[in-house]
């Protein structure tokens, strides 16, 4: 770390009184003013509704102070982000890499923008100290330039044209294979969201994400992100609630294509990859000891795509 | 006036058919501990070519722990390059026994001599030699620098191509480094157990391929057997969502290459001689029985009389019948099952209200054999339009525009392949762009080759076989 941001000063001190007070929200603790608290909600198809159910449920910190009600989605905000997820498909996997590393950039930039906001959310909600959660914040916005990149990289690496052996021209591209239904990692509400997101929409696929059930809160603050940074509605949406509840509607869906069962319990997992067999649904299982800091390598790229092989006669 | 050919039937003399055949486990042909026996027919003349064994719980496990032993013992710690070599000598070997091979093919699966000749065999030696050279070039494959096989594979392949989908599935996963045992089809076994020859020839280590015989239930105790780490399945998807469901929670890997039900689509601008040799061989090569089958031809409305004149004038030239003669194109339907289910979907095509259309062909007394048919005033309601009828049975359905034909040929829950006729090359790349299919055919249809990954979008499957991708299913990083 280097020079300690002005954000670090304000946030850091007022996080650390706040802990003790009122943990969300900075500014509580002045005598003068009664702070406005923020409503946490879904993200949509590009829209910030209540649960149509009408439910909450209580966010706390990890040593059970109350941060926040969160929207709790019931299957019908689970259907009503497939649809939208499946309708934002066609124009965001038909627009260019070039566009989309641009749309995942300003992502990156708008994300750093907030980072106070962030690192207050990830702090509170990991009960992680302010520099830890900074830390955090940095890592999260890094890995989201990281994928940024590879918008217009994809292609090269995983494509190719292949020698058969006849006057054919022959190639291999990937493409984006549709909705993928996240189920985000419970424990890393920021870095570990990031690190499953992006990657799916880098690639032209659309993402319905199941967000921490313990730690939705940056999940929101990111759905806020995206909405103001010139992603298309649709193309992600957060739904908050509990994981045990929403999950088998996802893995269940038709129009779901494929299933990231990252934050998936384990005792979960077998329901889950057997009910998304329905349409076989390509499924990346989770694994309990994935480093959401180290490199990630393409594996989640490579999930998402499915290679189409176009063959053409060669002749005069 | 008819001109006929003479008969050039190809002579079985160069194939000796065992009468009863054992198990191939561990590099020895070894009796069956808990199986029971079946035969095994000529689908031409329903003569009985030999019988073999529907393997039992007990043959599978044997095989498995055999393909584990050679895994842990010799086949993951020798060298890339020395597997490599192994790998080569067997493509050298099935090419110079590819007679003996083809003539086998035929008649065990009921497909032409000519086809069985100059595709089956052929590749199944290609993929062979293309794999050889992966063995000891793993670090390039894209997956890390030094991938890891996933051990012991249980494979289950089909009856259309039996010894060309064996070599897709065993010659990239003892690339890789893993140990197979490998299950064929109940109907066409034999070229399989003629592999274990090969095996024994190029002095395979012992147990690094295993082949058990049986149907359906031997497949399922392979795919489920506890020590298998990963399963390759080519076949129908309905099994293929069985299988998904029984490694669901597991640890084990599954990549599965299931039904498709392909659009062939010409556009008015089409050279209209070759988008009929195309739309032939979309559907009749190998009698229909081709996952990536051509099934639906979609032609541009304004062309249609005029195709659909050409394509039944060309029809009438298909030769049906003996498929040891080598100027046959269709040969005979590889089971009485089949049969019933082609004759069953075409019953229902007629009933839905589509037009059927055969040309007059003398089909043989004996033997199971369906004429080359032709549906037209198909809906995409139609099951015909809809379900994957394995056979050589083409619907027809017209479309006005571009996107109306994206939009018929992606109207299914498959997407194994498709095809494109047109002379516009921007079309070409529109339509190859916007269809939903692993494998399309731009002014050519069914080319096959391994260096080029092949496998399905959506309920086709999962994975890729062939080329770098195809390694994918047996390396992790």
């Amino acid at each position: 770390m280097g020079e300690p941001r002005p954000s670090d000063e304000t946030t850091a001190d007022h996080s650390r009184d706040a802990l003790t007070t009122d943990p969300v929200h900075q500014g509580a603790h002045t005598e003068h003013r009664l702070a406005v608290r923020k409503t946490y909600k879904l993200y949509v198809g590009g829209a910030f509704p209540r649960s149509e159910s009408g439910r909450s449920y209580e966010v706390t910190t990890p040593d059970g102070h109350f941060l926040a009600n969160a929207a709790q989605a019931s299957r019908k905000d689970a259907r009503d982000a497939v649809v939208a997820a499946h309708a934002a498909v066609a124009k965001w996997s038909g627009a260019t890499a070039y566009n989309r590393g641009q749309v995942l950039y300003r992502v990156a930039e708008v994300l750093e923008g907030r980072r106070a906001q962030f690192e207050h959310e990830v702090s509170v909600s990991e009960g992680i100290d302010a520099h830890a959660a900074a830390r955090v914040v940095d890592a999260a916005v890094d890995r989201w330039v990281w994928y940024a990149g590879w918008a217009d990289k994809l292609a090269q690496v995983l494509g190719g044209v292949n020698p058969v052996a006849g006057p054919y021209f022959d190639f291999s591209v990937p493409e984006p294979s549709g909705v993928v239904a996240v189920v985000a990692p419970q424990r890393s509400s920021l870095l570990g969201l990031v690190s499953v997101v992006a990657p799916v929409i880098v690639t032209g696929c659309t993402a319905v994400v199941l967000a921490s059930e313990e730690r939705p809160l940056p999940a929101v603050t990111l759905g806020e992100v995206l909405a103001t940074s010139d992603v298309p509605g649709g193309v992600v949406n957060v739904l908050t609630g509990r994981t045990a509840e929403v999950a088998p509607w996802l893995a269940s869906h038709m129009d779901v294509a494929a299933l990231d069962l990252a934050g998936a319990a384990p005792e979960a997992v077998a329901d889950l990859e057997r009910a998304a067999a329905d349409n076989l649904k390509r499924v990346r299982r989770p694994d309990a000891h994935e480093d959401f800091a180290a490199e990630p390598g393409l594996s989640r790229l490579r999930a998402w795509v499915e290679t189409k092989t176009v063959w053409h006669p060669i002749g005069v | 006036m008819r001109f006929d050919y003479s008969p050039a039937p190809e002579s079985t003399a160069v194939v000796d058919i065992a009468s009863s055949y054992s198990l191939f486990i561990d590099g020895a042909m070894v009796d069956s501990l808990d199986g029971s026996t079946f035969k095994t027919v000529n689908p031409a003349t329903e003569e009985v070519l030999s019988e073999v064994v529907d393997a039992g719980s007990a043959d599978v496990d044997r095989a498995v722990r055999a393909a584990r032993a050679a895994f842990e013992g010799t086949w993951s710690r020798m060298p890339g390059r020395e597997r490599g070599k192994y790998l080569f000598r067997i493509a050298r070997i099935l090419q110079e026994r590819a007679r003996e091979f083809a003539v086998l093919e035929s008649l065990d699966n009921g497909k032409p001599i000519r086809e069985a000749r100059d595709t089956d065999i052929p590749l199944a030696a290609a993929h062979f030699f293309y794999h050889a050279g992966w063995a000891d070039k793993l670090s390039y494959a894209g997956l890390g620098e030094a991938p890891k096989p996933y051990g012991v594979v249980g494979q289950v392949i089909p009856w259309n191509f039996p010894l060309m989908m064996l070599s897709w599935k065993i010659a990239p996963a003892l690339a890789a480094g893993n140990t197979v045992v490998l299950k064929p089809a109940e109907t066409t076994p034999l070229t399989a157990l003629l592999f274990a020859e090969v095996c024994q020839q190029a002095e395979l280590p012992h147990g690094v391929v295993n082949i058990v015989t049986g149907a359906g239930e031997t497949g399922r105790m392979l795919v489920e057997h506890p020590d298998v780490d990963k399963v390759a399945f080519t076949g129908s998807t309905e099994v293929g969502k069985a299988i998904a469901r029984s490694v669901a929670g597991t640890r084990k890997r599954a990549t599965l290459e299931l039904g498709g039900k392909a659009a062939n689509v010409v556009f008015d601008d089409a050279p209209i001689d070759q988008a009929v040799e195309g739309i032939v061989n979309g559907i009749f090569f190998n009698q229909g029985h081709v996952c990536c089958a051509g099934s639906r031809l979609l032609v541009q409305e304004s062309v249609a009389d005029e195709l659909l004149a050409s394509l039944k004038r060309r029809l009438l030239t298909l030769r049906v019948g003996d498929p040891m003669d080598k100027n046959t194109d269709v040969g005979a339907i590889n089971s009485a099952a089949q049969l019933a289910r082609i004759r069953e979907l075409s019953d229902i095509g007629e009933a839905e209200g589509a037009e059927r259309w055969s040309p007059p062909c003398d089909l043989p007394d004996r033997g199971f054999w369906f004429p080359p048919t032709v549906f037209t005033g198909v809906s995409p309601a139609h099951r015909i339009a809809r379900e994957e009828v394995f056979g050589p049975v083409l619907s027809v359905l017209t479309f006005r525009t571009p996107g109306e034909a994206v939009e018929k040929a992606n109207n299914t829950p498959y997407g194994l392949s498709a095809g494109v006729w047109t002379e516009k090359g921007s079309r070409i790349l529109w339509m190859a762009d916007k269809l939903k299919a692993g494998v399309v055919w731009a002014n050519t249809f069914n080319r096959f080759d391994p260096t080029s990954p092949f496998g399905g979008y959506k309920e086709s499957g999962w994975g890729r076989e062939g080329g770098r991708h195809g390694l994918e299913g047996y390396l992790h990083g």
